[in-house]
C-alpha cells in the first residue's frame, strides 16, 4: 500500500528488519545506478564483497539513475516497483521524498555507526539533506581546461571569472544546459558576494543579472546535457574549458592522459547517494536495508575512493582513502574535498533550487532559445 | 497508406452489391429479399473479421490507447488541491482574491486540520510540488510547514493534560469518542472520513476499524469527532495499529479545545467523561483563543503572502486549464488568462520551430530520396539489391551511433572542417560551425529519416510501367516532358506517403535534436521530455503533447483535403 510507506519505514519495520537480519530476505536485488566508471566503483567497493558474503544472492544492475525520478513515479502508479535500491543525486532524492516515492529513514537505525562509535547521523553530519537520502559520495561540478590551448605567456586559468575572459583565453566553453551552477557562477563573476548569491538569485532582477552576465559568453558556449559531453569536447579540442563532474575530468586527465588540467575554483559540491523506494514488500525491504547497512559503512565508502575520485560522504572514511586500485596514485589530492582543491567552494543549495528550479529554468530556457 | 485503404475497398464492394439489388425486388432462396439476405451475410462476415482482429484490437486499446488517453487526461486533471486541502478550499471561497489582505482566521483553522492530516499521510509535499509549478516557493513552504504543524497550540494541549491525565489516555479517548458499546453510532461520519482519506491518499480505506463514532458525541463535539475518526481510520488502516491503544493526534486535541471554547452546552450531557469535559471547558474559558493565523505566520511568513493564497484559490477546482495555458505561454491570472512575462515565453516559439524544421527535413528528404528511389527502381535487379542494402544499412544501425557519427563529422575539429582546412578552402581560425545549431539537426535528421522517404517512393516507382515513358518519348516528348508530364505524376503518391511518414516522425523527434541541436536546434519534444523526466510536471508535458497531437491531426486532415489521402501509397 502506498500509504504505509514512510510510517512503517521509520518505526516498526526497520527495527524488525534489522533484527530479523539474514532470515526472510529476498535472494535477488535490483540496484539502480549511473553505469560507467561510477557504477564500476560501486560494484567493486561494495556490491561484489556483499555478494561474497551472501551465497546465492543475485544482484541485477539497472543503469537508469538519470531517469530514476520519472521511472519510479511511473512504477509507483502502475503499482509494480521493481527496484530495491536506487542511486540518485540529492536533489532527485528530495523530489522523490516529496512525492512520497522514497522511504523515509532514520540514519541511526538503518546505518552503521563509525568504527569509533560515532553515530551515523553525526558521521554523515550536514550531508543528510533529505529524510529519504543516504549519502554516498561528495562530487563536484568544476572546470577542466586544455593545457595546450592556453596562450603563450599567459598564466593558466585559476579562477571562475576566467571562464568569462574570452580575450585572455580564446576558445569555446562548455556549460551545462540548465540554470543550476551557471547562474551562481555568473553572479559571482558579476561582483556578487558569495554569501549573497542566493538572496540575489531569489529576485527577478538578480535572475536577469545572471542571465545578462551569461549573455556575454553565450556565443562562445556549447551547452551539454550528458556528463560525458565535456570530456569528449575537451579531448577533441572543441572547447578550451568546460564544466563537468570532477570524476569525469579525473579519468580524462589521469586515465586517458589528455592535456587537460583541473580548475577547482568555485567548484560546486553536490551529493550522490541511495534511496529505497517506498512500499517495498517486507522481504525485499529487509534485503535492501541489509545491503545499505553494509554498503555505507566507513570502510566501504573509503574503498570506493580507490576506483573513482569522489569523496566519501562519511567524515570517518576520509582518513582511510588510499591509492587508486590500478594507477597506484594517491587519491586524496584528487578529491574535491582535499583542502588544496577546496579553497573556494560552493554547496549546492537544495532548498533554494527545489523552490526556484521550475521558475528559473523556464527563464533560462527561454533565454537560451532566443 | 494501407490502413485507411482497406475499409474503403470493403465499402466499394458493398456498394456494388447493393447496386445490383436496387434494380429489382430479387428474392433469395429462402424468400427474404436478396438485399437483406446479402446484408446479413455481409454483417456476419464483418463480425467474423472483427472477431479475428479482436485480440489485437483489445491489445492495442489496452496497452496503447488507454495509456495515451490517461496521459492526455492529466493535462486538465487537478484534483490534488481539493483532495489535500478540502476544508481550506471551501473556506477560501469566501476570500476575495484581489485584496492585499491575507484570508481570515477561519481559513487558517481549516488549513491546520487539512495540513495536519496531509502531513500524517505525507501528501503535503506532493501538493507543494504541484503548486510550486505555478508559484515559486510553495514547495518549501509546504515541506517545512508539514514538519512543524503539530507544534501549533502546544500550550493548550499541555494545559489540558496538566489538568487531567485522562487526556493523555488512549482508552479514555476511545470510550469517550465511541460513546460506549451500546450507544447510538454515527456511521455516516465514518464513511465521510473514509472517502476523504481515500481521495487524499488514493488508497482504499475500506474495512472494519473497530471504531464507530458515537452519535451523541458527534453532535456535541462535531470537530473533535471528525478529527478522531480520521485519526482512527488512519491508525488502523495505514499504521496497522489498534485505535484504543494509540494516543490521539495533536489535531484531535486542538479540535476538542476549539469545540469546548465555542461554548458547547455540556449541561445536558451525562455520559462517559462528562466531568472531565466540564472541567476542561471551565479551564479553557479563561484562556485566549488559539490564533491559527498568527501561528502559521510565525511558522513561515510566506503564509501571509497573498500570492500563495491566490494560487491555491485559482487552482482549487478539480479540473484546470492552467496546464494548457502554460503550454501556450499564458497563465491563469485573477481575472482570466493572461500572457506570461516575455522572459518566460518559449513554447509557442518552440512549436513554430518544430513545425518549420520538420518541414525543412521533409523537404530535404524528398530532394535526396527521389533520385535514389528512381535509380533503385530502374536499375537491373542485381545492382538494385545492392543499392537497397546500402539504403537499409543505416536503418539497422543504432540511432545514437548515427547521431554521434554526425558529431564527429560536423564539429569544428571534425572530419569535414579538417578536410576543408587541409584543402585550404577554410582558414584554420574560422572553421565552420555546423553542429549544435539548426543546421546540424536538419542534416542529422535528414540522414536518419531518409529511408522512410526512399522506401515508399521506391515501392511506388517500381510499379510504374516503363512503357508509359517510352510511349511518351515515341510520341515526340522530350526527356524532361516525358518525365515531368508522365512519370512524375505517377510517383506523387510515393512522395505523399514518404512525406507524411517523415514529417510525423520528425515532429516528435527527441534524441537527435537533444544531441546535435544545441540551443537553436531543439524541438518541443525536448521540453516535453524535460517535464516528464526532470521537473515531473506531467500535467504540462501532457498539455504540450496534446497540442502536438492535435497539430499533427489537423495537418493530416489538411493534407487529406488538399492532396487526398487516397493519393498516398506505400506500395
Amino acid at each position: 500500500m502506498k500509504l504505509t510507506k514512510t510510517l512503517m519505514a521509520t518505526t516498526a519495520l526497520t527495527v524488525t528488519a534489522v533484527a530479523a537480519h539474514a532470515e526472510d530476505m529476498a535472494d535477488s536485488m535490483t540496484l539502480v545506478s549511473w553505469g560507467g566508471a561510477y557504477q564500476d566503483s560501486q560494484q567493486n567497493a561494495y556490491a561484489e564483497p556483499y555478494k561474497e558474503m551472501n551465497d546465492g544472492l543475485e544482484v541485477v544492475w539497472d543503469e537508469s539513475s538519470n531517469e530514476a525520478v520519472a521511472k519510479l513515479r511511473a512504477m509507483d502508479e502502475a503499482g509494480n516497483v521493481t527496484w530495491d535500491v536506487v542511486d540518485v543525486v540529492a536533489a532527485d532524492a528530495m523530489r522523490l521524498c516529496d512525492e512520497g516515492l522514497a522511504m523515509e529513514i532514520d540514519p541511526d537505525e538503518v546505518l552503521a555507526p563509525a568504527p569509533d562509535g560515532t553515530s551515523a547521523e553525526d558521521d554523515f553530519g550536514d550531508l543528510l539533506v533529505s529524510d529519504c537520502f543516504i549519502p554516498q559520495i561528495v562530487y563536484s561540478t568544476t572546470f577542466g581546461y586544455r593545457t595546450d590551448m592556453v596562450p603563450e605567456g599567459v598564466d593558466a586559468p585559476d579562477e571562475i571569472c576566467d571562464v568569462w575572459d574570452t580575450e585572455t583565453y580564446p576558445g569555446k566553453r562548455s556549460l551545462e544546459k540548465r540554470p543550476i551552477n551557471n547562474m551562481e557562477w555568473a553572479l559571482l563573476c558579476d561582483g556578487v558576494a558569495k554569501d549573497e548569491v542566493y538572496d540575489v538569485l531569489a529576485t527577478e532582477e538578480g535572475q536577469q543579472q545572471a542571465l545578462d552576465k551569461l549573455d556575454e559568453i553565450k556565443d562562445d558556449v556549447i551547452w551539454w546535457s550528458a556528463g560525458a559531453d565535456t570530456p569528449q569536447l575537451l579531448a577533441d579540442g572543441e572547447v578550451f574549458m568546460g564544466s563537468t563532474y570532477n570524476g569525469r575530468l579525473f579519468s580524462v586527465i589521469e586515465e586517458q592522459d589528455q592535456p587537460v588540467a583541473m580548475m577547482w575554483d568555485a567548484q560546486v559540491f553536490d551529493l550522490d547517494g541511495w534511496i529505497i523506494p517506498a512500499n517495498l514488500p517486507e522481504e525485499r525491504l529487509a534485503r535492501a536495508l541489509d545491503f545499505i547497512y553494509f554498503a555505507t559503512d566507513t570502510q566501504r565508502l573509503a574503498d570506493q575512493a580507490k576506483y573513482i575520485s569522489y569523496g566519501p560522504a562519511r567524515a570517518s572514511s576520509a582518513p582511510l582513502v588510499g591509492q587508486h586500485a590500478d594507477l597506484g596514485i594517491d587519491m586524496a589530492p584528487h578529491m574535491p574535498t582535499d583542502p588544496e582543491n577546496a579553497k573556494n567552494t560552493f554547496l549546492y543549495n537544495y532548498e533554494f533550487w527545489a523552490d526556484y528550479r521550475d521558475d528559473i529554468d523556464a527563464k533560462f530556457q527561454a533565454w537560451l532559445a532566443q | 497508406m494501407r490502413g485507411p485503404l482497406i475499409p474503403q475497398k470493403e465499402i466499394t464492394n458493398g456498394d456494388k452489391m447493393s447496386d445490383t439489388t436496387d434494380t429489382g425486388r430479387v428474392l433469395a432462396a429462402d424468400g427474404t429479399p436478396l438485399k437483406r439476405s446479402l446484408n446479413r451475410a455481409l454483417r456476419r462476415q464483418k463480425l467474423r473479421a472483427l472477431g479475428l482482429i479482436a485480440p489485437l484490437l483489445i491489445f492495442v486499446l489496452v496497452t496503447f490507447i488507454a495509456p495515451i488517453a490517461d496521459m492526455l487526461f492529466r493535462s486538465v486533471e487537478n484534483q490534488i488541491v481539493s483532495n489535500t486541502l478540502p476544508g481550506t478550499v471551501q473556506q477560501l471561497e469566501a476570500w476575495d482574491g484581489i485584496s492585499d489582505e491575507a484570508p481570515d482566521e477561519a481559513v487558517y483553522e481549516a488549513l491546520y486540520y487539512d495540513m495536519f492530516l496531509a502531513a500524517e499521510a505525507k501528501e503535503h509535499t506532493r501538493l507543494g510540488t504541484r503548486l510550486n509549478y505555478e508559484e515559486t516557493g510553495v514547495s518549501s513552504l509546504f515541506r517545512s510547514s508539514g514538519r512543524s504543524v503539530d507544534d501549533i497550540g502546544e500550550d493548550y494541549i499541555d494545559a489540558l493534560e496538566d489538568l487531567n491525565e485522562a487526556w493523555e489516555d488512549e482508552s479514555f479517548w476511545y470510550t469517550l469518542m465511541s460513546g460506549g458499546e451500546d450507544a447510538a453510532k454515527n456511521s455516516g461520519l465514518l464513511e465521510e472520513e473514509r472517502d476523504r482519506l481515500a481521495s487524499l491518499t488514493s488508497d482504499d480505506f475500506g474495512g472494519d476499524i473497530g471504531f464507530v463514532p458515537g452519535q451523541e458525541m458527534s453532535d456535541l463535539l462535531p470537530n473533535t469527532a471528525r478529527a478522531y475518526t480520521s485519526f482512527a481510520l488512519f491508525t488502523v488502516i495505514a499504521d496497522e495499529d489498534v485505535v484504543a491503544e494509540e494516543e490521539p493526534w495533536e489535531a484531535v486535541k486542538i479540535a476538542l479545545v476549539q469545540d469546548l471554547k465555542r461554548g458547547v452546552d455540556l449541561a445536558g450531557y451525562s455520559g462517559f467523561g462528562a466531568d472531565e469535559l466540564r472541567a476542561a471547558q471551565d479551564m479553557l474559558a479563561e484562556q485566549p483563543d488559539i490564533a491559527f493565523k498568527e501561528a502559521f505566520l510565525e511558522m513561515d511568513e510566506d503564509w501571509g503572502d497573498t500570492d500563495n493564497w491566490r494560487t491555491i484559490q485559482v487552482y482549487s477546482p478539480p479540473f484546470t486549464t492552467g496546464y494548457f495555458l502554460n503550454a501556450i505561454d499564458m497563465q491563469k491570472g485573477t481575472d482570466g488568462p493572461e500572457a506570461r512575462p516575455d522572459n518566460q515565453q518559449i513554447y509557442i516559439m518552440l512549436f513554430k520551430r518544430t513545425l518549420f524544421m520538420s518541414l525543412m527535413i521533409t523537404g530535404s528528404c524528398i530532394l535526396l530520396a527521389y533520385p535514389v528511389a528512381y535509380l533503385l527502381s530502374n536499375l537491373p535487379m542485381r545492382s538494385a539489391n545492392l543499392l537497397m542494402i546500402l539504403v537499409l544499412l543505416p536503418f539497422w544501425t543504432s540511432l545514437l551511433v548515427r547521431t554521434s557519427a554526425w558529431k564527429v563529422m560536423l564539429q569544428q575539429q571534425g572530419v569535414i572542417n579538417d578536410t576543408l582546412v587541409w584543402l585550404g578552402l577554410v582558414d584554420d581560425a574560422s572553421r565552420l560551425i555546423m553542429i549544435n545549431n539548426q543546421f546540424g539537426t536538419i542534416v542529422a535528421m535528414t540522414h536518419i529519416l531518409l529511408p522512410f522517404m526512399i522506401l515508399p517512393m521506391y515501392s511506388v516507382m517500381s510499379t510504374i510501367p516503363p512503357s508509359y515513358v517510352r510511349a511518351a518519348r515515341s510520341l515526340g516528348a522530350t526527356n524532361w516532358t516525358s518525365f515531368w508530364r508522365v512519370y512524375f505524376p505517377q510517383s506523387v503518391p510515393g512522395i505523399g506517403a514518404g512525406s507524411i511518414l517523415v514529417f510525423i516522425l520528425a515532429i516528435g523527434y527527441y534524441i537527435t535534436p537533444e544531441i546535435v541541436g544545441g540551443t537553436t536546434g531543439t524541438f518541443i519534444s525536448n521540453r516535453i521530455a524535460y517535464h516528464i523526466s526532470s521537473s515531473l510536471n506531467w500535467g504540462l508535458a501532457a498539455a504540450l503533447g496534446s497540442i502536438l497531437l492535435a497539430a499533427v491531426l489537423i495537418l493530416y486532415w489538411a493534407y487529406d483535403k488538399i492532396v487526398g489521402i487516397d493519393n498516398v501509397k506505400l506500395g
